[in-house]
């Protein structure tokens, strides 16, 4: 393809046209032009370097060679390396900590909300050619030089490695796992010091008013809500009570599409408050491992109330046993619907990981939910490995207050000649684009285990495909 | 969540670090960050099993030889002023540093520390020669399973036989570099830093 990116940029790089929809091209027009102009080639093309990386749907395979075509999200815009760069405009304490820091040259984190690094979005072959294309116009020794080999068919270059040695060495700076697993980074600070990291005496003003915080959130809300969530029992009821002890403000959109009896439920998961929070709405029947401690007897009291489903450790590693239990649940029709949470661990709701696909294998209605937590009052993200449970519920009850979107999805079904796998994805997709959230092609498994040997084979065969390929291209001639 | 930084960063460390590196001073707070991330001991320093935690990384098919480049010679551990120096070298080349005279020494991310970076990854042993063994190992660890021992073993030789100028069989410093000559290292060896 002969064409550049209109910003003139050096380096290589997927191309993409201007949207078609209007408003979504004067978004771009105004990110390449600074203004609308009223006359401009219609077929200006951008490329990939100018879209951070949540703007891409597929960036991850992409990268690693599965796949061919990077594709952009819907609604994605431009807003890296424009032709001048622009200030964002923070909120107050943010302003008033970096003030601070200025005055007394103390060290700020910055966040890493557009990345540390600019990664390349080209894949294994088409930076090899690249490589090889410069590399091959060098001139051969005499006495070394072999019948029928030609410039552009030498098969292995020393300079293969930079290509994995650079992707190696950006996955070191900038990978999208560990972020998953770490709670997200806040620009502006919402004092509570335990989501920022550059906590000092900045100011005293600052700190007289976290002062007050601190003896509004553990003096006042904290008994309060622990009054409230020891003295009820009854079910619907009981969610409420919690909800309201956490003082969660939640707001349900498309409560027409919300599960009806005999489908199963899939949302993402960010924290064990998901399950409070959409059984305040709803009546569902749960699904999980029996737990010990303070889990374990919420568990055994609500099975009193309704009939959920709970499994020994022993019986979850027998997948068919499990998938029986739900589809005969899932065939009564006056059984409550089941909710699930399918990424199988919390994930900090930045993004949504791989579905296991088991509970997509049932044949049922799925009806997808998307939760958002809005990260400016409290952290809701539950890093288990960090914390233990009475620990989180503390740290729950004693910030702000507990803000979230949940979002009813329309049903779907599996369809004809789909597998499960493609069918979980389909739904991941669908949830991701609704909460906003990245979409990951990596298990939330990653979390406690290693990453599994077969994505390193595949590269390997990649790059032997392209090793031998040339080598039997020469063989021929 | 909770746990702050357990050494912060000083800014003489800072400043040191700028001098050495050459980054600025927003990269290399953002970079201790990712550093501290990465620490799950919290001890101020990474070993090899905090890299390989890292999946992107742990399915590089050189990401071993990767990260044995950030430890020093016998050592198990880095610190942050290691990482930064070793990520130094990925940084772009700058234009107002390709014509300067080295009066304090090259800069971490000139041409040529990139080339001898890269050098480093093939030469496990330090002899400044890359063997036909050191040359097997690389290609061996980059095709897996899918290339026979034999094919394996003439594309290293011929390899050999291309870069080698004085017949010794293995590649020196200087071979690699002549044959590297019209390769645009300084692009494909560097990670575009935002701000």
């Amino acid at each position: 393809m002969s064409r550049v990116c209109v910003l003139r940029c050096e380096t290589k790089s997927v191309l993409f046209q201007l949207p078609k929809q209007e408003r979504l091209r004067e978004k771009w027009l105004q990110f390449i032009f600074q203004r609308i102009p009223k006359g401009y080639n219609p077929r200006v093309v951008l490329c990939a370097r100018h879209f951070t990386d949540d703007c891409f749907d597929n960036l991850g395979a992409f990268s690693a060679g599965y796949v061919k075509r990077l594709s952009l999200r819907e609604g994605a815009i431009p807003t890296l390396f424009g032709p001048f760069s622009s200030t964002e405009s923070q909120p107050w304490a943010t302003l008033r900590i970096e003030r601070g820091a200025k005055e007394k040259k103390h060290l700020l984190y910055k966040t890493n909300a557009n990345g540390i690094i600019a990664k390349e979005p080209t894949s294994l072959e088409e930076e090899l050619k690249e490589i090889r294309q410069n590399g091959c116009n060098r001139k051969l020794k005499g006495p070394t030089t072999i019948i029928g080999h030609t410039p552009t068919s030498s098969e292995y270059e020393m300079s293969d490695i930079f290509y994995f040695f650079r992707r190696g060495i950006e996955s070191i700076v900038d990978d999208e796992v560990t972020k998953c697993f770490t709670a997200e980074e806040l620009e502006s600070w919402n004092l509570l010091t335990r989501s920022n990291y550059n906590f000092q005496h900045i100011s005293t003003r600052l700190t007289v008013l976290w002062g007050l915080g601190v003896v509004i959130r553990y003096g006042f809300l904290l008994p309060l809500r622990l009054k409230c969530l020891l003295s009820e029992k009854v079910h619907l009821m009981c969610y409420r009570i919690c909800v309201r002890a956490l003082t969660a403000i939640i707001m349900y959109h498309h409560s027409e599409n919300k599960p009806k009896n005999g489908g199963i439920c899939v949302a993402n998961h960010t924290s064990p408050i998901d399950v409070i929070i959409l059984a305040s709405d709803g009546c569902y029947a749960m699904v999980g491992q029996i737990h010990g401690g303070l889990m374990g007897i919420i568990q055994r009291s609500m099975v009193k109330a309704c009939p959920h489903i709970w499994f020994e450790r022993s019986e979850v590693k027998d997948r068919h046993l499990v998938a029986k239990r739900l589809s005969d649940h899932v065939k009564d029709k006056t059984k409550l619907p089941i909710l699930i949470f399918p990424e199988g661990t919390c994930i900090n709701n930045t993004s949504v990981m791989m579905f296991k696909k088991g509970s997509f294998e049932i044949g049922s209605t799925v009806y997808p939910v998307a939760i958002k937590y809005d990260p400016r009052f409290g952290e809701a993200f539950w890093n288990s490995s960090k914390f233990g449970m009475v620990n989180y519920l503390l740290r729950m009850m004693s910030s702000w207050a507990i803000v979230c979107s949940v979002w009813y999805l329309p049903p779907m079904t599996r369809q004809e000649g789909e597998d499960a796998v493609h069918f979980a994805n389909r739904v991941k997709a669908a949830i991701a684009r609704q909460g906003g959230l990245v979409d990951l092609l990596w298990d939330g498994g990653l979390k406690r285990e290693k990453v599994k040997d077969t994505f390193k084979e595949e590269q390997q065969k990649l790059y032997s495909k392209i090793l031998v390929g040339v080598h039997e291209d020469r063989s021929r001639s | 969540m909770g746990s702050r930084a357990s050494s912060l960063l000083r800014e003489e460390d800072i400043e040191e670090i700028k001098k050495e590196t050459g980054f600025s001073h927003s990269q290399i707070t953002r970079l201790y960050s990712r550093f501290h991330s990465l620490d799950k001991g919290e001890n101020g320093a990474l070993s090899r099993e905090d890299f390989q935690r890292i999946p992107e990384l742990a399915i590089n098919p050189l990401g071993d030889r990767i990260i044995n480049a950030f430890f020093p010679e016998g050592e198990d551990q880095v610190n942050f002023r290691g990482f930064m120096k070793t990520l130094a070298r990925f940084r772009p080349v700058e234009d107002n540093e390709k014509n300067k005279g080295p009066p304090s020494g090259e800069p971490l991310n000139s041409r040529m520390n990139k080339l001898l970076f890269a050098f480093r990854l093939y030469d496990l042993d330090r002899d400044d020669k890359i063997s036909r063994d050191e040359l097997l190992q690389v290609l061996r660890m980059m095709v897996g399973v899918n290339i026979s021992d034999e094919q394996l073993g003439s594309i290293a030789d011929r390899t050999i036989q291309e870069a080698d100028t004085n017949g010794d069989m293995c590649i020196s410093f200087t071979e690699f570099t002549k044959v590297l000559e019209k390769v645009d290292v300084e692009q494909k060896m560097s990670i575009r830093f935002l701000h």
